[in-house]
């Protein structure tokens, strides 16, 4: 009997524990899957939230309901990893015998790190939209605020979503002007990178839209402190950005059980991840995926997805002895809300950054770094996707996990 | 890509600057980018972060972030930024002769 343990219930450890069970019956596997709670969130829809495209309970489902049966589960909060010893310490006292580790536990935001951001002002004039409490109250500040200065601010990378942050500052655009106040709200972008965005060419696109939506871009601006009494934002370099209204997108790291647990994480409690085979360094039989992982490449759903397939096939091998015959290639699809009911979608990998072209075909029909109508109707569907396809494990059709160079204009 | 005279040495250096062979690298060279970045002279806490940006980089294969300096470094972030302004993760990577920190993605 093999014994496969799987921490965190969200999008990338409930798709293996689906995935897996379709391949052993509860015979030959027993599988386990640990979590806090019953709330699973699709975290894509909390961007929608505060302009009141989503309400809260259309992106929150129960864990339990996403999970085939005959997978074991425990709520519970972990309290850490003894690799040497193959177990899981759980904070109500149980400790967990494994054959295999899976450890997908995602990224938190971590505010209390940045100087200022709890304190005063916090949830007030002070916002985040990354929990869902956060994104609730900013719903409720945004229906009722009468223009200013808007600043969104990522304090540093790694975030999730990378590109979630620039998509809130398009749709604060199209949503002022919806309300009819655009003219009154100063919208500020500041951001630690050199430009909009990491990868050269969709950066240089992403800096035009924000132009011509008028919206401030503020590079390398590096937050020390953020100071809701005053309303400003302090960098180490002495730089401030008044605001009237802040929404942070505070420093991300792994959960802090990873720090207890000896020799599983990085410096920011990620576990160190081998970026083709998804097995943890500190252990053969230890996997990661998802956000909890160091992978070069963006901390996204889609990322998750494409990487699932990869680890089940590698969890298969490794359970015969066989070495691992599966390499991720950093697969990333992300669609990029700008507003207006349109959208853009950007596909790369660790090795090709964002290109022009179609998707997923030669002759598309998506089209890429381009702004349509299609794309935005791509996003949307993106949610009945996620529980449809992704949480149940089932392939999406027309799209391999492996990025294809099909369609892309490579020169 | 091209190459630069650096201290008297032809080195192959990235589009952004970055010196490509790790192993290209001795410490004339680093005052030498130094000095072309307006830092004239380096002090022990400048060649402490360099040394622990070449060994941190030998160990894992990957530029280590601001955060991480801070964290491991044993020189704080506010010192960071008085020592490399602007971006002392890249600034440093850049002087210590390693790639530029992928900042991620
Ligand atoms: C605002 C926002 C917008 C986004 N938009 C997109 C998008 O458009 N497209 C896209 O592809 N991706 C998007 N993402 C990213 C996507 O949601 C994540 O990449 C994805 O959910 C990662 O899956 P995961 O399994 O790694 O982590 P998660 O789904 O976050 O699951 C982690 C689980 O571990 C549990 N856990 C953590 N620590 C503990 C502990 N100590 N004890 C017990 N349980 C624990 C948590 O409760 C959680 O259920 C977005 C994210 C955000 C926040």
């Amino acid at each position: 009997m093999k014994k496969v343990l799987i921490l965190g219930g969200g999008t990338g450890g409930t798709n293996i524990a689906n995935h897996l069970r379709k391949l052993h019956n509860t015979k030959e596997m027993t599988i386990t899957v640990v979590d806090r709670d019953d709330v699973h969130i699709y975290q894509p829809g909390l961007l929608f939230i505060p302009f009141g495209i989503y309400k809260p309970e259309e992106i929150v489902r129960p864990r339990l309901k996403q999970l085939s049966s005959n997978i074991n589960h425990i709520f519970s909060e972990i309290d850490r990893v003894e690799h040497s010893a193959n177990q899981v310490h759980l904070k109500d006292g149980q400790i967990l015998d494994y054959d295999l580790l899976v450890i997908a536990t995602g990224a938190e935001i971590l505010p209390e790190e940045t100087e200022g951001l709890t304190g005063t002002g916090w949830q007030k004039n002070m916002f985040d939209f990354y929990t869902l409490e956060g994104a609730k109250n900013l719903a409720q500040k945004l229906g009722t605020w009468q223009g200013g200065r808007l600043v969104i601010n990522v304090v540093d990378m790694p975030i999730k979503c990378p590109v979630a942050p620039l998509e809130f500052a398009f749709l604060a655009d199209w949503y002022f002007h919806k309300r009819g106040i655009r003219d009154k709200v100063e919208i500020i972008y500041a951001t630690p990178l050199d430009g909009a965005f990491t990868k050269p060419m969709a950066s240089k696109f992403l800096q035009n839209l924000l132009s011509q939506k008028n919206i401030i871009l503020e590079t390398e601006f590096n937050t020390a402190t953020a100071d809701g009494k005053n309303s400003k934002l302090v960098a180490y370099d002495e730089r401030e950005i008044p605001f009237d209204l802040l929404v942070s997108i505070p420093i991300h790291g792994g959960s802090s059980y990873i720090e207890k647990s000896p020799g599983l994480g990085d410096e920011l409690n990620f576990v160190i991840t081998d970026k083709n085979t998804l097995q943890a360094k500190c252990a053969a039989n230890i996997f990661a995926i998802g956000d909890v992982t160091t992978l070069p490449t963006s901390k996204a759903g889609s990322v998750t997805h494409f990487a699932a397939e990869v680890l089940v096939e590698n969890i298969l091998a490794w359970f015969k002895g066989e070495e691992l015959p599966a390499h991720f290639d950093g697969h990333a699809n992300c669609f990029i809300e700008t507003g207006f009911k349109r959208a853009l979608l950007i596909d790369f990998n660790y090795e090709t950054e964002p290109l022009p072209g179609h998707f997923p075909f030669a002759f598309g029909p998506m089209a890429l770094l381009k702004e349509t109508r299609l794309n935005h109707l791509g996003k949307m569907m993106f949610s009945w996707l996620y529980w449809n396809f992704l949480l149940p494990a089932r392939p999406l059709p027309g799209i391999p996990s492996k990025m294809s160079l099909k369609g892309k204009k490579t020169s | 890509m091209g190459l630069k005279e650096y201290a008297g040495k032809q080195i192959e250096i990235d589009d952004d600057g970055f010196v490509v062979n790790v192993s290209d690298w001795n410490e004339e060279i680093a005052k030498a980018i130094a000095a072309e970045n307006s830092l004239t002279n380096l002090n022990a806490q400048h060649w402490q972060v360099i040394n622990f940006m070449r060994k941190k980089f030998t160990e894992d294969g990957d530029t280590p972030s601001v955060r991480a300096l801070g964290k491991l470094s044993g020189v704080s972030i506010k010192e960071l930024y008085e020592l490399f302004p602007k971006g002392p993760a890249k600034l440093a990577a850049k002087i210590a002769g390693v790639p530029k920190p992928r900042g991620c993605i």
